[in-house]
């Protein structure tokens, strides 16, 4: 204690300037980060006219029509509701499959239990490219194609994995001795694992349903494949307008922005938790 | 932590399994299944045995798409993991500025990946865009559907700009576990910035930059929507990197042997590299575990 108070005095005249450095430097990157968001958003805010014609750093027509367009079409905003449909889905029966397996993982050995965690691993690293076609024919030979159940079971593909990985990095924090308490209390595992431990690791499954949540709605590649009119995800839906008008800069940049809009909500919730989550449950 | 051997935790894992057993195992098959047969369409298959894999491995096609992905990987690798180590170390370490800071980092790594390449596409060019329309009134001249060089420099700040944040996170997860007591020591030795950074800060997220540098190496050679929306792969094949190059084989020609082979292989290389992602996160395990 003594020690940090008579250290006090030369750190505050040595780190005064230094983080003013930091703050410029931090101040340069999250201006570079911020740029291209802001161009979006600026000509999202834009007529048409005003972008093709003028060059200007801010909307001098401010026009909400560009996402007016958007909200009140069915073919633009079906494309917002399937996304949410299928991610929601995926969410839903990766954490439900997740729970149990990870609690394994996590307290347990068992025959192959390495093996398998590794090859959950190497479907998380897997590249969609590969499995984009055999999910073609798989999906469409058993009658799935163009639903959004489809889309949701190829997510599970990266995002059970995720989600394993994640929670199994929560569980470990857990105490055994809790679970062991439980059981000699009478509880059964089933009653045990929803009333006791699930609370305990309930910012955990927060965090893996939103990397599921978040992996889910940033893939195209599989969406896309899987898809063609009753489940397009709203991604397909922008990649069409590009190539089909191709001049409609406004409402492409305004369903761009709508479609950051559910990852800014709940980003400042999972903040402490983001390097986590991307580390799969490691860190 | 020791833990007890109970071969009945395969019943809660067995959800799990057979979940991703009908997303990963059963279209892998299908893949293995193309890989040694040919097609006249009609679903008439003939036995190609490994001509397929033969043809993939001598085409100078596949050798290009392969130097380019290298390429691009090793030079994301080499702007991003110090520039994200640069950053972490200039982050502030708590407070208002520190969650500002982490909202703001991480807002780019939630986009979904084809509006990353919208968002590009849009700025980089020169009629309409902010940073094309400036480098054009710089007098230099810049156009990424043109010129292979400036939709390489285009697709490569188009990845600093979206994936730096995760290293720089995964750097400050790291730098944020170092004791106070750490820094004390090394002032009370009058040790140099560049000395605390090598021997205190770096060792202490040697484990966490690995995980950083494998994923990043692992998603960038995965590498598909960005620079598909943004270059669509070209000009020419500038910019066509692996996976640009299976789709277009698989489903733009429907060469389903070929595609196939090629994507065995590509798997096989991910396995290898997540092998050695799988090693290092359990000696990190351990090592915890130890302290």
């Amino acid at each position: 204690m003594s020690d940090a108070t008579l250290s006090l005095p030369a750190k505050r005249s040595r780190a005064l300037p230094r983080v003013n450095g930091s703050a410029v430097v931090m101040g340069l990157y999250i201006l570079f980060l911020m740029l291209p968001i802001y161009w979006l958003v600026n000509m999202s805010l834009k007529t048409n006219t005003e972008i093709t014609s003028t060059f200007t750093l801010w909307p001098r027509d401010l026009t909400f029509a560009n996402y007016r367009t958007i909200l009140t079409d069915p073919s633009w905003y079906m494309g917002y509701v399937n996304s949410l449909i299928y991610v929601v889905m995926n969410t839903v029966i990766s954490i439900s499959v997740a729970l149990p397996a990870a609690y394994a993982f996590s307290r347990y050995r068992f025959l192959g239990d390495k093996h398998l965690f590794f090859w959950l691993l190497t479907n998380r690293m897997a590249p969609p490219a590969v499995f984009a076609l055999p999910f073609f024919q798989l999906y469409s030979s058993v009658g799935l194609f163009d639903t959004h159940i489809a889309v949701a079971l190829a997510h599970c593909l990266f995002n059970v994995p995720l989600a394993v990985w994640i929670l199994e990095g929560f569980m470990r924090g857990v105490p055994k001795e809790i679970d062991e308490t439980a059981y000699i209390d009478g509880y059964s595992f089933p009653r045990f694992f929803v009333k006791i431990f699930m609370p305990l690791i309930a910012s955990g499954i927060g965090v893996a349903a939103f990397f599921c949540f978040m992996f889910s709605w940033v893939e195209l590649l599989l969406s896309r494949t899987l898809t063609s009119v009753n489940a397009k995800p709203i991604a397909a839906t922008m990649t069409r307008t590009v190539s089909a008008s191709g001049m409609d800069w406004g409402v492409l940049a305004a369903a761009g922005v709508l479609t950051i809009v559910p990852g800014a909500l709940v980003i400042y919730f999972v903040r402490n938790y983001i390097a986590k989550g991307f580390a799969l449950g490691r860190v | 932590m020791d833990k007890p051997v109970n071969n009945k935790a395969w019943f809660l894992v067995l959800p799990v399994l057979v979940l991703v057993a009908f997303s990963a195992v059963i279209p892998l098959m299908t893949v293995v299944n193309y890989s040694v047969q040919d097609t006249f369409g009609n679903n008439v298959f003939f036995w190609a045995g490994l001509e397929w894999f033969e043809q993939a491995l001598s085409s100078s096609r596949l050798h290009d798409a392969l130097l380019r992905q290298i390429l691009f990987s090793v030079i994301i690798l080499a702007i991003q993991v110090p520039l994200g180590i640069f950053v972490a170390l200039n982050m502030p370490k708590r407070g208002f500025w520190a969650s500002l800071c982490l909202v703001l980092m991480a807002l780019p790594l939630l986009i979904p990946w084809n509006v990353v390449g919208t968002i590009w596409q849009i700025f980089g060019r020169v009629d309409i865009g902010l940073l094309g329309y400036t480098l054009d009134k710089l007098g230099i001249n810049y156009n990424y559907t043109a010129n292979a060089i400036d939709a390489w420099v285009t697709v490569i700040v188009m990845d600093v700009w979206h994936w730096t944040s995760l290293v720089a996170l995964l750097c400050y997860a790291g730098l944020q576990s170092i004791p106070d007591a750490y820094y004390q020591a090394a002032k009370i030795d009058q040790a140099s910035r560049w000395k605390v950074f090598r021997y205190i800060e770096l060792p202490k997220m040697q484990g966490v930059l690995l995980i950083a540098i494998l994923l990043r190496f692992m998603d960038s050679f995965m590498i598909y929507t960005e620079p598909f929306v943004v270059t669509g792969g070209g000009p020419g094949n500038a910019t066509t990197f692996l996976s640009i190059d299976l789709v277009k084989m698989a489903i733009g020609q429907f060469d389903l042997g070929p595609a196939a082979a090629f994507s065995i292989m590509y798997f096989l290389v991910i396995m290898l590299i997540s092998w050695v992602f799988y090693t290092v996160m359990t000696n990190l395990d351990k090592r915890e575990e130890m302290q």
